[in-house]
């Protein structure tokens, strides 16, 4: 039932080291931003331009500058995203705006997820997610490579384990 | 919990100890066919009397002897298809005709174990057993077992959860209670009256009916909208009055006894070490006399209600035996006076105190909750701030509990916040330190 170690009460004191996603998932979002949204531009610029009169075709420029402005934000809130493995518990940060930041003791993990999708496995990326018995608990830390992903499950699985607490 | 298919033991013969219900537990399933036409005659009167004139009273005879016929004949199959046993960590039910159902609870995971006696049980002198554990649902209660029996299979239940040897468990009976409070029936009486939704709803009951007759003059619409609106009126006043009360909260070393009712009667026994959080309410019209109304949150259970109302010294020596070393705490920080720019007015009512044992956040200006969540019941710690917060330097501090409940402390400053959450990160992994096993005798 004892949780948690002598050695952990040393180290929350201080910064923990925070890591950042790797810059695969940022990719992804952007190319699929753009080839959604340029395929968009394509596509009523062309409608516009062939029924409408070519004036009309500039309304083509609005996807293009949502295009714009979501690449900048993809940036940002993928800048945003964090995570911390200290001696207890787990940190991740994300969010421009809306900011969250959520702490999660390993001893309170009920199940460890790795997922990836298919869009994600072309890019190489899979996503871990932490379930504690709080619904509530919104632990995920998305676009991982797969081996850093499998290793920070095998960890916390191990740390949760060691650890390990009821209700 | 549920294998299906698993059990390659079913069609091979009974396993050890294995009981089956009550032998009135067909009978429960007896009425459902004449309830359904019942239902159908009032829903749509016109068509059933057209129906019932073509009818002959032979006709009418042969099918509801048939009806009934059926009905028995389910009832009784699924009560002879249905067994339970307890074994040395587990309780197993195994049920179903077609489709076989096989549940193992575990009696180390009970949250709490409830035995209800609905009024027509009461009188056949037989009640259902419950045990909630995170996932069981309305298919994993016992129904029906004999009164002495179901008292007996508790106690055996708890004892066994509390870490008695197997061979001892049927041995220790019932844990000596002994009584913290009882709500008396005028007390009870005077505070349903003091609540705004038993006004509110009678109200809507009497002025919406004939507002309606005048604009629509159609019965029809008028007892259709009268109808639900007296029942929620009903409900909310009668209803709560008959529901609670004697309600009565006592103490034994298998943690803790509620039982009430009028009609229904219901005995909830939720073991130590397994609240995780207690809520403090206080209506605006009970505020003059110093009353409270207790919740309390179990995981998996559906029971909400610790004391339906209780002068606050009587409410706060309750809560002391219901988390253990815990003192509900007098003086809360308000947010600071900046937060009146993100929750105009209502800033007021938002409250957080941080003792040794709980994390304590009240909000609600009007009716005020205080919620309180033991440190060891944590099960994770968020921070969140919007736009409009981090202008003011605001965020808010949302704590997780395995009820599925979080108690949120709102409008914390910038800085108190994010300590706030460190702090409370590391308290609730200390936490665990001092509490109680979950066999609890062991």
């Amino acid at each position: 039932m004892e949780t948690g170690s002598a050695a952990g009460a040393e180290t929350t004191g201080t910064e923990p080291e925070w890591t950042g996603l790797p810059p695969g998932l940022l990719r992804m979002r952007r190319l699929l931003l753009v080839v959604w949204l340029g395929l968009l531009a394509l596509a009523v610029g062309l409608l516009l331009g062939l029924f409408a009169g070519p004036v009309w075709a500039a309304f083509a420029l609005l996807p293009l500058a949502v295009l714009a402005w979501g690449w900048v934000l993809l940036g940002r809130n993928w800048r945003s995203w964090r995570y911390a493995e200290r001696a207890d518990d787990l940190l991740i940060t994300r969010g421009v705006l809306w900011r969250e930041e959520t702490v999660v003791p390993y001893g309170r993990m009920q199940l460890v997820e790795v997922t990836s999708g298919p869009v994600e496995r072309h890019f190489g990326l899979a996503s871990v997610q932490l379930h504690t018995a709080a619904a509530a608990t919104d632990a995920t830390i998305p676009g991982l490579d797969p081996a850093e992903a499998e290793r920070l499950r095998d960890r916390l699985t191990e740390l949760g384990e060691a650890r390990s607490a009821g209700l | 919990m549920t294998a299906p298919g698993v059990e390659g033991a079913i069609g091979a013969g009974k396993a050890v100890g294995e009981r089956r219900l009550h032998p009135v537990t067909p009978f429960r399933r007896a009425w459902a066919p004449v309830a359904v036409l019942t239902g159908w005659a009032v829903h749509d009167p016109n068509q059933a009397q057209e129906q019932l004139t073509k009818l002959t009273t032979t006709m009418v005879l042969g099918g509801l002897a048939v009806l009934v016929t059926a009905g028995a004949l389910y009832g009784f199959l699924t009560w002879w298809f249905t067994y339970f046993s307890v074994t040395d960590s587990e309780l197993r039910i195994r049920t179903g005709l077609l489709f076989r159902r096989t549940a193992h609870i575990r009696l180390e995971r009970i949250q709490a174990v409830d035995i209800t006696q609905p009024l027509l049980a009461r009188v056949a002198g037989v009640a259902k057993l419950r045990i909630d554990v995170v996932g069981t649902d309305k298919k994993d209660e016992l129904a029906f077992l004999g009164q002495g029996e179901a008292r007996r299979l508790r106690a055996e239940l708890l004892a066994r959860a509390a870490g008695f040897a197997p061979e001892t468990a049927h041995e220790v009976g019932e844990a000596p209670a002994h009584e913290l409070m009882r709500v008396p029936p005028n007390k009870l009486a005077i505070s349903i009256l003091l609540t705004g939704a038993t006004w509110g709803s009678l109200a809507a009951a009497l002025v919406a009916p004939p507002f309606l007759w005048l604009t629509t003059h159609s019965v029809w619409t008028v007892l259709a909208t009268a109808v639900p609106l007296l029942g929620a009126a009903a409900t909310t006043s009668v209803g709560r009055f008959v529901g609670e009360y004697d309600w009565t909260v006592g103490e034994s070393p298998d943690g803790l006894r509620i039982d009430h009712g009028l009609l229904d009667r219901t005995h909830e026994t939720v073991p130590p070490g397994r609240v995780q959080t207690v809520r403090i309410v206080e209506p605006l019209l009970w505020r003059p006399l110093r009353w409270v109304r207790v919740e309390l949150d179990v995981a998996g259970s559906a029971n909400s209600v610790l004391v339906p109302v209780a002068p606050r010294a009587v409410a706060e020596s309750v809560v002391a035996r219901v988390l253990p070393g815990v003192t509900v705490p007098r003086e809360l920080l308000r947010p600071p006076g900046r937060a009146r720019w993100c929750v105009p007015l209502w800033w007021r009512g938002y409250g957080l105190a941080v003792t040794d044992a709980v994390f304590a956040a009240r909000h609600g200006l009007l009716r005020r909750r205080l919620a309180l969540v033991p440190h060891a019941k944590v099960q994770s710690v968020r921070l969140t701030q919007g736009p409009w917060g981090r202008l003011w330097r605001l965020a808010d501090v949302h704590v997780d509990t395995g009820a599925n409940k979080t108690v949120t402390a709102r409008l914390r400053g910038a800085e108190e916040a994010a300590s706030l959450l460190r702090e409370q990160a590391e308290r609730s992994r200390t936490g665990r330190r001092t509490a109680r096993p979950d066999r609890w005798m062991a």
